[in-house]
């Protein structure tokens, strides 16, 4: 039988705050244990939590980066239950009315263009960390990271291949890296997905039983999960059987994932309205401020990039995967005056490989747009040609200095003087007679021997154009 | 001295004629004398009321003290105060020192206040009778053998013992206004809002309010003028302008009109007790006030409301007590799922436990629209008919009680008898509304009856007037009872 | 004899109420309180009490009336994203029934 594979993810988004959600307790990453869990995050008895407006400004500003509904009135709910990380014995979440309902994501799945339904978006709070380093046989509670903001991310189960999945969390995480709502930081947790995964029959409309899978802390891992858990649950049902709902674990040693059964036990949330929060509501004035902070969004940047550059939609994808590289391809393309697909060329190959190769982000590249400008500037100019560009780009990058400089330093201007090349050309034909015999009996093929011959002489300077247009002339 | 105003205490302070550590001595040494009767206090701590009494004097030979500068306030349990344990009448806080201080307690700090003491109170402020504590039971200074009301029953007892001049109280749903009837003295819970709650240990988020326990009413302006005011810890304290609760005190009451519930003075009231309320009516209508009669249609739905709200609540906030942070933790247990279950099944009392179990099952999946939401609607109805009320009066009064206080153990078998006893009081929570209460005589075993006093929001001010000319015009609320130790 | 509307009160009653003790137990799990078997009957017998109590509030039709969950109608003030505690967390822990390393300690947590 022909399965369908159908994925919902939610996201847990780490808002980019200085301070937690209902406290003003500091969120930076790796602080000494409980030194940043003020009185409120460790429920103390008899304190309260006070909303930080920051939270909201963000989740409102993703809402309308994904074209939803801001809800001008949202509340926030107790979600109970008993968990050590857990020190109220319940989450404040959003439950019936959420910050942002609907709204949208369009990814590019290969060539084709997708639009993923977002259900909803709400504001949560954080836990704690339990840390099972032996402490005689007991659990150590961090709760530093309880009370951090959330947004929590929710589509429809539009999704249809862990490929589409993993597209998905890649447009995900560069859109709230891109309007500043989250670092995206996924090592430290400031980006974890969920997959709801189940299958079933292809063309039939009723969902399967689904799974939910925790714990997916990279792209590649999301992908072999998801993987993973179609290929069981299929097996399950071709030999017979059914799919249990449940929470499962993705154990990234053994490429697997397990049944989490303590999560399943505690299923009866009791959600009610927090009544230590009133009703979180927004006016038209806070939502303008709102949007008035969004710059361009990715999306239409990249379609932009298309129509005015004319550039092709792999390239306008890649370089509007970030708000940096998408800068910097800005900057360069300004400074050069067009010559876009070049520009573009040079970011994705050289660039991009230099960055990755010395772990490095756009932002911290050696090379500025402007100087990657000035070196394309010289090949455009014809004063160098492609080939010792890049030759120009390596010392750049191991900073000695702009383009024009190192190309002066190492004299590898091109020579375009046909003089000082007819110079070579008549010196290279004189001492290789056997070849210019052969060129001239019909083997055209000879014809690289003497451009090769000829670049050596003239250590890659030779103008190519002009060189090949001599040589013709003179084998002729 | 023991029946002073806190006024005429800051005259004496102000002229020198006793300083502050000779009056908390004073009151102190009452406290040794009469506490072991009485059972009003959980912590009492000389060195740092001492201390704290010092500071007062030298800020009072600064010649920069406040109102209530150096004079003594004893403190509900309830609050938390740094350095004090602050236990909440439970075994799950028997060794909690707070780190840190309530609004409530840095407020009278900032006063100068001296901290007496913290009082005893049902456990986690869920009774009626001050019988829950685990630290416990309070009797009531008229009688030993009767129950100082609750859940501030330490608070009213060693206000009316006059083991402090002053006490704060919390009200949730009476816990203010009941025990101070109970034993004659004043009390006013205030808008909810007014007060902030920061500190202030949990019982039900949206019903919780501090406010003052006294002699009288002048006195409780004073203290509100401390314990009032804008906290931004607080998402439900309210930014209002700060007022002086006592600028209206002395405003004649030629005209007001006072509303009479008909459903407070039906079936259910005692007679004695009745009888004490309509004495205190006329004495209203001899200081020009007219009475008339006005509608509660819904109060009778008061109390089954609030014990599905108020425990569904307290499930939730008293689910921190984990025995993880602080407090109270099994001595023994399996893993970590029986050292939750061990540790709340130990550190929490009988009432305390029951009312999780309630508020629990009220929240759980397929009985939440059934309890809870309904209970939120019929709270809606329940605050209409106040609104419609007030459109007809100035202030509603009533009985704060059924009767006067019952004895020790007669209720504490059977919770819903128990609960009745808040009948008149429960409705202002749910409406969010100010109520007081004031003594207004004696019942026919000589234990005290309280007035209660019903005003508008914010309308503390005028309410503490009306309480204030009815105390110019009797001395109810300066009868001490009858107890040894006495100056 | 029984009217016939207070029999149909009574069966209403009934049918909405009546817990029972797997109730009691689930309820009690849920809100990690160990009753022992042998409480078990009195804590069905006072919630049931309990439960009677607040039944009067079925008899009110509330349709149309919205849900009120606080005392007063206002909404929530936002909070300047602004770091204000320090570090405090000796002063918390001296309260704590087992730390280490900084750490609350709690028997091992299985997942």
């Amino acid at each position: 039988m022909q399965w369908e594979i159908v994925i919902g993810l939610e996201t847990h988004a780490q808002l980019s705050t200085l301070s937690k959600i209902f406290s003003g307790a500091a969120i930076a990453y790796g602080a000494a244990p409980n030194s940043q869990a003020c009185a409120v995050d460790l429920a103390l008895p008899g304190v309260l939590p006070v909303f930080n407006r920051a939270a909201a400004e963000k989740a409102v500003k993703f809402g309308l980066a994904i074209g939803a509904k801001i809800n001008r009135k949202s509340i926030f709910a107790r979600k109970n239950y008993f968990y050590p990380d857990l020190p109220k014995g319940y989450q404040i979440s959003q439950y019936e009315l959420p910050i942002v309902a609907g709204g949208s994501l369009t990814i590019q799945v290969g060539e084709r263009e997708k639009t993923v339904r977002i259900t909803r978006a709400h504001l949560e709070e954080d836990a704690g960390k339990s840390l099972h380093e032996d402490f005689h046989g007991m659990t150590g509670i961090d709760l530093n990271r309880a009370g951090t903001p959330l947004l929590e991310i929710v589509t429809e189960p539009d999704l249809r291949s862990s490929a589409e999945a993993v597209a998905y969390a890649k447009a995900l995480h560069s859109l709230v890296r891109w309007i500043g709502i989250c670092d995206g930081n996924m090592q430290e947790g400031s980006f974890r997905c969920d997959a709801n995964v189940s299958v079933r029959p292809m063309g039939t409309e009723k969902l399967g039983t689904r799974c939910e899978i925790k714990n997916l802390n990279s792209f590649k891992f999301m992908e072999k999960a998801i993987e993973y858990e179609v290929r069981r649950q299929i097996e399950i049902i071709e030999d017979g059987g059914s799919i249990l709902q449940e929470t499962r674990l993705y154990d990234t040693d053994r490429d697997e994932t397990r049944s989490m059964r303590s999560k399943e036990e505690a299923n009866d949330y009791r959600y009610f309205p927090d009544p230590d929060l009133l009703p979180l509501v927004l006016d038209e004035a806070f939502l303008e401020q709102a949007r008035a902070t969004l710059s361009e969004l990715p999306q239409a940047m990249r379609e932009r990039f298309m129509r005015d550059h004319g550039l092709p939609a792999y390239d306008a994808g890649t370089l509007t995967s970030s708000r940096e590289l998408a800068a910097y391809f800005e900057e360069a393309v300004s400074a050069l005056g067009g010559e876009a697909k070049m520009a573009a060329n040079w970011i994705m190959g050289d660039l991009s490989a230099q960055l990755n190769k010395d772990g490095l982000d756009i932002a911290a590249s050696p090379i500025s747009a402007a100087q990657l400008a000035g070196l394309l500037k010289r090949i455009q100019d014809g004063t160098i040609s492609g080939k010792i560009a890049k030759e120009v780009f390596v010392a750049m990058w191991a900073g000695e200095g702009d383009a024009d400089a190192i190309i002066e330093a190492k004299g590898l201007k091109q020579v375009s003087d046909s003089g000082a090349i007819e110079k070579i050309v008549d010196d290279i034909i004189a001492a290789n007679p056997a070849q210019v015999a052969e060129y001239r009996s019909g083997k055209e093929k000879v014809f690289g021997f003497f451009v090769g011959q000829a670049m050596k002489a003239s250590k890659g300077k030779a103008n190519p154009a002009q060189l090949n247009e001599i040589l013709k002339k003179k084998l002729g | 001295m023991l029946n002073s105003s806190l006024k005429q205490l800051a005259g004496l302070l102000a002229g020198k004629q006793i300083s502050s550590v000779e009056l908390t001595q004073a009151f102190l040494k009452r406290i040794g004398e009469l506490n072991p009767t009485l059972n009003a206090f959980i912590t009492v701590d000389e060195g740092k009321s001492l201390a704290q009494a010092q500071a007062a004097d030298a800020l009072i030979a600064a010649g920069e003290a406040g109102p209530l500068t150096g004079i003594p306030v004893a403190q509900k349990d309830i609050f938390c105060a740094e350095g004090w344990l602050s236990t909440c009448g439970s075994k799950m806080l028997h060794n909690f020192v707070s780190p840190y201080d309530a609004h409530v307690i840095e407020q009278f700090n900032r006063a100068g206040a001296v901290n007496l003491g913290k009082t005893n109170m049902d456990e986690f402020a869920m009774g009626s009778s001050n019988e829950t504590s685990y630290y416990g039971k309070v009797k009531n200074p008229w009688d030993v053998n009767a129950v100082p009301g609750g859940s501030s029953g330490g608070s009213a007892a060693a206000v009316a013992a006059r083991l402090c001049p002053a006490a704060t109280g919390t009200d949730t749903g009476g816990s203010i206004r009941q025990p101070a009837a109970l034993t004659g003295i004043s009390g006013i819970k205030p808008t909810y809002g007014v007060v902030s709650r920061y500190g202030m240990i949990a019982f039900a988020s949206s019903l919780d309010q501090g406010g003052p326990m006294a002699k009288s009413a002048e006195d409780l302006a004073l203290l509100m003028n401390v314990m009032a005011g804008f906290d931004p810890r607080d998402s439900t304290s309210l930014e209002r302008e700060k007022e002086d609760y006592g600028r209206d005190l002395e405003q004649p009451l030629k005209g007001l009109r006072i509303g009479l519930p008909k459903e407070y003075f039906a079936e259910g009231l005692a007679a004695d007790v009745a009888q004490a309320i309509e004495a205190a009516l006329a004495e209203y209508r001899k200081l020009g006030a007219e009475t008339v009669a006005v509608s509660l249609p819904n109060s009778k739905l008061a109390v089954p409301v609030y014990y599905v709200l108020a425990p569904a609540e307290a499930s939730s906030n008293l689910a921190r007590f984990d025995g993880v942070r602080y407090g109270y933790r099994a001595p023994e247990y399996t893993d970590l799922a029986d050292m939750y279950s061990k540790s709340r099944a130990q550190g929490f009392g009988a009432e305390v436990k029951r009312r999780i179990l309630i508020g629990t099952y009220v929240l759980s999946a397929g009985y939440y629209d059934a309890y809870y939401l309904k209970a939120q609607k019929l709270r809606r109805l329940i605050a209409r008919d106040f609104t419609e009320a007030f459109a007809q009066c100035d202030v509603i009064m009533g009985p704060t009680t059924p009767t006067t206080a019952f004895n020790l153990g007669e209720k504490s078998d059977d919770p819903v008898s128990m609960y009745l006893s808040d009948i008149y009081t429960i409705a202002v929570n749910l409406a969010g509304l100010p109520g007081m209460s004031v003594p207004a005589g004696f019942g026919k075993d000589g234990r005290p009856v309280g007035l209660q006093i019903i005003g508008n929001y914010f309308s503390e001010a005028k309410m503490l007037n009306v309480a204030h000319q009815y105390q110019k015009a009797t001395d109810w609320h300066l009868r001490m009872p009858p107890l040894h130790g006495e100056e | 004899m029984i009217p016939f509307y207070a029999y149909r009160f009574k069966v209403l009653r009934v049918n909405f109420m009546s817990l029972n003790l797997a109730d009691v137990k689930r309820i009690a799990h849920l809100a990690r309180i160990a009753v022992e078997e042998d409480e078990m009957p009195g804590y069905l017998q006072q919630l049931s009490n309990i439960l009677g109590l607040v039944e009067e509030m079925q008899a009110v039709d509330t349709t149309g009336i919205e849900p009120m969950a606080h005392a007063q109608d206002v909404v929530l003030r936002l909070r300047d994203d602004v770091v204000t505690e320090t570090d405090r967390h000796a002063a918390y822990q001296a309260v704590a029934p087992q730390v280490e390393a900084g750490l609350y300690l709690v028997p091992k947590v299985i997942e």
